[in-house]
């Protein structure tokens, strides 16, 4: 798309540079006054505030071309690239084409190092000491922000060091989650369970599930409210990974495992986002990680 | 109020206040420099956070400490090279209140979270509003004074304080024309790149016009004045002021370099920016060039050091500023502390030493003395300055060239060889240097209060009587050629 609606405002453009920057020309010779040797320099007459005046002396020749230097580089730089409106430039250059010759040789540079491994299966990635390497490098520039640079999360981030997986462990699973990114949602519940109380019956209950501290009057009072989580998280509350649903019974919290928090996401919800980074990292760079988060879990089983 | 005498009532105003700022501001500066380094001191707590704090630093130097410095260094050059007492009777106090008032609704409403976001123009609707009346009426008292002169010739020092005074009013009222949506909240007539156009015209044109040319116009007062010599050279000053004033207004997309400002728009930025460079030397010349046959009073006289070391950094930091127009530099630089140490080079090298320069000269004079109270004190303040400045900028070079060269480090696989936390845990050490050297500049702010404060207890508000204007430049003086 043109940057000039039409013809008129190119002409505006190019005339007024082309104008101002010859302006500059005109002045600097306008007031350039050859020096007489010997001359002796007066001030120019005039007197402000009692003793404030003028000298009259030639521009400083140095200076003068220093800046005739900048008027001509002015000209020439406007010549070779895009400036005077929608001329190109002689030399064609362009900022998007810019960026498409250094992707273009970042390409040829790393390219076959990337397809060595776009070409390999995950387990071999993560098992290869220089794909590891170069998964732990693009991690730590790539996730660490969320993820934290050991990987071990922080709250609402996953940790991905602990054996434990919202959507599965399998490395074509994990895959998919950088790829395409994943939208863990869980409605806000607080109404439909009854208010308050019936979250905090129902918090107790949760609990109960891990074997952690709970009040048990409590918690018998929300297993007979926990159907309608059950469509979610399950019957047993195993979880459900084609929901990304979380397994309940474990001691494994997204958020965080004391009674106020659990209420909170009972009553309030959660909406949890993982960007796709396929469009951004491309479906190597994205394998090479895959593997490297793969990897740190290992054959590790989350705490129960 | 005397028709024979001149207004210093308001110029003595903004002189204190220009000093109260200058020590609010630059600790201001010192906090979140301090914060940088040691995060914790943002203790949590909203009001005190870097992210409310910085405008406030910003808006505090530039318009507080600066725009006092401004008022009343024109208010007493343009009346004293006038040979006429301020025009517009109780505007001018208008002005100071005003301007006051502005200050304090910023020091108000930026911590508490104010904000349109816009470097430098971060006041919200009804301040905007407020800062252009305030200017307007600036303009009045400043043109009605050179209307009413008895000079004929307009001395140099106000052709440049007059362009300031017109381009800011320009500049503000265009880049603030925003939409109300709430008692402090607008949003900008302008989106997305031109937006980013249209800000970075103002904002380096604040620089240019706010912080260049209304300070040169002092320099062209003071300098003359402390040396006791005429200005260099009457041409250099027609041509580098029409160039300047001129140039600096295409200046604005040297700070949009490599994004989505269209590509020609940025090469006319940088090609106008390098041209600039010239008729910005040539201010610093005039005025360093005046102490030709004066040179020796360098070494004792602590009012020229300033003066005249301001006018080096001022050099300095227009030979650096082109260079960093410049694509290729800039796409190391941009984004990193280098830009900071350029500001810095500029705001207190150049800016706040030669207003604090001129109110040493001016100071005295308004409350009767002849000098300072402590001549001493002025070296001092002298020495911590400018060793503070150094420390700055030197420390915000290496860790701008730094962290330019950590963010495009690639591995021989093509990753990324440093992480962006790595590039400011690097940075550490000069972020501590540069809070040292703050600390050194605002402590010789300090030692100029005192200063100023025992000059005053040691002389009394005077009005000056304006003296007759010397034969042949007033205007029954007969046409001549120069």
């Amino acid at each position: 798309m043109s940057d000039f609606v039409d013809g008129f405002w190119n002409l505006y453009i190019a005339g007024i540079s082309i104008v101002s920057i010859i302006g500059c020309a005109v002045l600097l010779t306008m007031q350039h006054q050859k020096r007489i040797p010997g001359q002796a320099v007066g001030t120019t007459g005039h007197e402000w505030d009692e003793d404030l005046a003028e000298y009259n002396n030639a521009l400083p020749k140095w200076w003068m071309w220093l800046f005739w230097i900048t008027i001509v580089f002015a000209l020439l730089y406007l010549a070779l690239y895009p400036g005077l409106g929608t001329f190109k430039g002689m030399l064609g250059w362009s900022s998007t084409g810019q960026y498409k010759a250094e992707q273009a040789s970042a390409d040829t540079q790393y390219g076959p190092v990337f397809a060595k491994y776009g070409a390999m299966e995950i387990p071999a990635i993560a098992k290869d000491p220089q794909g590891r390497a170069m998964g732990e490098r693009l991690f730590l520039t790539y996730c660490s922000q969320c993820h934290g640079s050991d990987a071990r999360g922080a709250k609402g981030y996953p940790n991905l060091a602990d054996g434990d997986w919202l959507y599965g462990g399998d490395p074509a699973v994990i895959l998919a989650s950088i790829l395409d990114g994943r939208n863990g949602v869980m409605p806000p519940m607080g109404a439909a369970v009854g208010g308050p109380d019936g979250v905090k019956e129902l918090a107790n209950y949760v609990l109960s599930l891990s074997g952690s501290t709970h009040d048990a009057k409590l918690a018998e009072a929300g297993k007979a409210k926990f159907a309608v989580c059950a469509a979610c998280h399950g019957p047993e509350a195993k979880g459900n990974p084609q929901l990304g649903a979380p397994n309940l019974t474990d001691k494994v919290w997204l958020y965080g495992g004391s009674l106020a928090t659990i209420s909170e996401t009972i009553d309030k919800g959660r909406a949890n986002r993982m960007p796709a980074h396929k469009d951004f990292l491309g479906p190597e760079r994205s394998k090479i990680l895959a593997a490297y988060v793969w990897g740190l879990s290992g054959t590790r089983v989350a705490p129960k | 109020m005397n028709d024979t005498q001149y207004n210093y009532k308001v110029v003595r105003q903004f002189a204190v206040m220009t000093v109260i700022w200058g020590i609010v501001g630059m600790l201001v500066g010192v906090i979140i420099a301090a914060q940088l380094a040691w995060p914790a001191l943002n203790f949590d707590i909203p009001f005190l956070t870097y992210g409310r704090l910085r405008p406030l630093h910003t808006n505090a130097v530039i318009f507080a400490f600066g725009g006092s410095a401004l008022f009343a260094t024109s208010y007493y050059a343009v009346q004293r090279t006038c040979h006429t007492r301020l025009f517009g009777g109780p505007l001018a106090a208008f002005t100071f209140w005003g301007w006051q008032l502005i200050i304090v609704l910023a020091a108000v409403t930026l911590p508490l979270g104010y904000t349109t976001g816009k470097e430098y123009a971060e006041l919200e609707w009804p301040v905007d509003i407020l800062i252009a009346v305030v200017w307007v009426a600036y303009a009045i008292v400043f043109f009605g004074t050179l209307a009413t002169r008895k000079v004929k010739h307009i001395y140099v020092a106000n052709w440049f304080f007059g362009a300031f005074i017109l381009t800011v009013a320009l500049l503000h009222i265009v880049n603030s024309i925003e939409s109300p949506a709430g008692f402090l909240k607008s949003y900008s007539a302008y989106a997305g790149v031109q937006d980013a156009m249209v800000q970075w015209w103002y904002g380096h044109n604040a620089v240019g016009f706010f912080l260049t040319a209304g300070f040169l116009g002092m320099m062209y007062y003071f300098v003359p004045k402390q040396a006791g010599r005429p200005v260099y050279s009457y041409r250099l000053s027609i041509v580098h002021f029409w160039a300047l004033i001129f140039t600096y207004m295409w200046a604005g997309p040297h700070h949009l370099h490599y994004t989505a400002l269209p590509d020609w728009a940025q090469s006319l930025g940088m090609v106008f920016s390098l041209i600039l460079l010239a008729p910005s030397w040539g201010g610093m010349i005039n005025g360093i060039m005046t102490l030709s046959g004066a040179w020796h009073k360098l070494r004792t006289d602590p009012i020229l050091k300033f003066l005249i070391v301001s006018l080096s950094f001022y050099g300095m930091s227009t030979f650096e500023g082109p260079m960093m127009s410049i694509k290729t530099v800039n796409a190391l630089s941009h984004y990193t502390d280098w830009t900071v140490g350029h500001v810095h080079s500029g705001a207190l090298g150049w800016v706040a030493m030669i207003s604090i320069g001129s109110l040493y000269y001016l100071i005295p004079r308004l409350f009767g003395r002849a000098e300072m109270y402590s001549v001493k004190a002025i070296t001092l303040h002298f020495w911590t300055t400018t060793i503070g400045i150094v420390l700055y900028i030197a420390s915000m070079w290496i860790a701008g060239v730094m962290q330019g060269l950590m963010w495009r480090a690639v591995n021989e696989d093509g990753t990324l060889t440093y992480t962006f936390v790595e590039s400011v845990k690097a940075t550490y050490p000069y972020y501590v240097i540069r809070l040292t050297g703050g600390v050194l500049v605002l402590s010789g702010m300090f030692v100029m209060l005192w200063n100023v404060v025992k000059t005053i207890g040691a002389g009394k508000a005077v009005e000056a009587t304006i003296p007759p204007v010397s034969a042949g430049s007033g205007f029954d003086a007969p046409a001549h050629a120069h």
